[in-house]
């Protein structure tokens, strides 16, 4: 079994309601994605996931230098970020590619698939 | 000396796919095989000119490669911490079922074209690990730099090995998706045999063999999938013109080859595959150009073509395939049948001012329709929009015709 990262991209800037369009359709991706982790545990191959607060939330450490230099935002000047992830254990990439489309089909935006280099 | 290691060389080119394929199933790494092949073709040059080929060759590398690779699995476990892989050597349990056939080459034929690796790196690896070419001779087929080649194909192998892409052969719900992919990559191998696209020589017949090799070996190993019957007979009925295609140096169109000069063989074999396709009815890209060709290569010559047959050959290839390819393509045949004024039509309203082909047709109809300042600027326009050498030298010689 290979742990993979399936990371959702999504717009670095939020709208009113999310990555979504409307009040409506960000209910139907809640639910949808919520039903894709009922089917994730089911099957065995949910180690972890999550959404993520906006990008602006985030805050970088850089602690190589003597003291740690602490900095507002997300490190990447960039239009997309990570929104949102899960880790699933499956048996080939094949498998996760499937989980994937399944995965971007219920939040309803691209997945990118990386394997981890091992798992601590 | 020299001719018996050559000769030791091609039957090592012949078993290369068959000694990987079965070398990856047992060690599970792409790297390791390679190298325990390379030894193997090592130990064969020094023993077969000696003692003579063995009865079964590839028998004889694969178990060569095999005690090759265990014994360096060893020499790594002592020396690190490969036990994953030294557990491998002695692992002598069955291997789980990898789908409808069994076959290792067919497993590495789908793992090299898997849809998670970039088009050119899945062409890059079928011709490497199936076809036994080495990187300098893939580098220069597809004229790229030796060093991006290798780049590429080192690329993809570590994909393969990190991201755990299966080598097996898909599920048959998945199998036509798949099967789609691979049939492409075999396809463009043959195409960039059959008219190179750089200026070196204008036909590489070791890519069209080679294509033709595998594409074998695929049909022998998915006897159901008329696709892949479809796919041979295609190449077969294309390769059998190839001699008579290119005549010093200039290209040979369809309507002006010498005829007796076609491979009758490969003709007779194509023509026997397109009926086993018609049996299936079960048509597909492949098979429909199959078919197109198997009525070209009817015809004892060109004015007896059947026409009408192609363009509704055509007609369903447009309803799978609705390129503008395809429409010129049947363009063609259509201003045979109705005349090049009505050809001329459908190809003026075709987006492919790219494309050399469309540029040679407008300028051999409107050379047909007496057009001739038109046809001139068509056979410039084409000649501009192509590298192949004998491409060019027929499109200067037919603009030179023009008064």
């Amino acid at each position: 079994m290979t742990h993979y990262l399936m990371a959702v991209h999504g717009p670095a800037e939020m709208s009113e309601f999310g990555n979504y369009g409307s009040e409506e359709e960000m209910e139907a991706a809640f639910a949808a994605t919520g039903a894709f982790n009922d089917q994730l545990h089911a099957d065995g191959y949910w180690v972890f996931g999550g959404g993520l607060q906006a990008a602006t939330t985030a805050t970088v450490v850089d602690g190589r230098g003597e003291a740690p230099l602490v900095t507002d935002g997300p490190y990447l000047e960039t239009k997309e970020v990570i929104g949102g992830f899960w880790v699933v254990d499956a048996p080939d990439l094949d498998v996760a590619l499937g989980l994937a489309a399944k995965a971007s089909k219920a939040c309803r935006g691209k997945v990118e698939v990386r394997p981890f280099d091992g798992i601590a | 000396m020299r001719s018996e290691s050559a000769a030791v060389e091609r039957v090592f080119r012949e078993e290369y796919g068959r000694v990987i394929a079965s070398l990856v199933r047992r060690f599970g790494d792409i790297d390791i095989a390679e190298e325990a092949a390379g030894e193997a073709l090592v130990a064969a040059l020094e023993k077969w000119p000696e003692s003579g080929t063995p009865p079964n060759p590839g028998g004889w590398l694969t178990t060569t490669a095999g005690n090759r690779a265990i014994d360096r699995i060893r020499r790594e476990k002592q020396r690190d911490a490969k036990h994953q892989a030294a557990y491998m050597s002695y692992d002598d349990t069955p291997h789980e079922p990898t789908g409808p056939v069994e076959d290792d080459r067919l497993r590495l034929l789908f793992t090299c074209c898997h849809p998670a690796l970039a088009p050119e790196a899945r062409v890059a690896l079928t011709l490497r690990l199936l076809g036994g070419l080495t990187v300098t001779e893939i580098a220069q087929a597809f004229l790229v730099a030796e060093t991006t080649m290798g780049q590429r194909i080192t690329r993809a192998k570590k994909k393969i090995a990190a991201a755990n892409v299966p080598y097996r052969v898909p599920e048959a719900a998945d199998l036509p998706d798949r099967l789609g992919g691979v049939l492409t990559v075999l396809f463009l191998v043959f195409n960039e045999g059959y008219l190179a696209t750089g200026d070196g020589d204008p036909v590489r017949a070791e890519l069209t063999g080679e294509a033709i090799r595998l594409t074998r070996v695929l049909r022998e190993l998915l006897p159901g999938e008329p696709e892949a019957a479809g796919l041979l007979g295609l190449l077969v009925l294309t390769e059998a013109r190839r001699e008579a295609r290119v005549r010093n140096g200039q290209l040979v169109p369809l309507a002006e080859q010498d005829r007796a000069g076609w491979d009758h063989a490969l003709i007779a074999e194509g023509h026997h595959l397109v009926r086993e396709c018609l049996a299936i009815n079960r048509p597909g890209r492949y098979q429909l150009l199959a078919a197109i060709n198997a009525v070209h290569t009817d015809a004892p010559s060109a004015p007896d073509t059947d026409w009408s047959q192609l363009v509704a050959l055509y007609d369903q290839l447009t309803q799978l395939d609705p390129s503008p390819i395809v429409a010129l393509n049947r363009a063609v045949a259509v201003s045979e049948l109705d005349g090049p004024e009505v050809g001329l039509t459908l190809v003026d309203r075709l987006p492919l001012v790219g494309y050399h082909a469309w540029h040679a047709t407008r300028a051999d109809l409107l050379r047909r329709l007496g057009r001739t300042a038109e046809a001139k600027e068509s056979y410039d326009a084409a000649i501009d929009s192509t590298q192949n050498s004998a491409e060019r030298a027929y499109l200067s010689r037919k603009r030179g015709e023009l008064v």
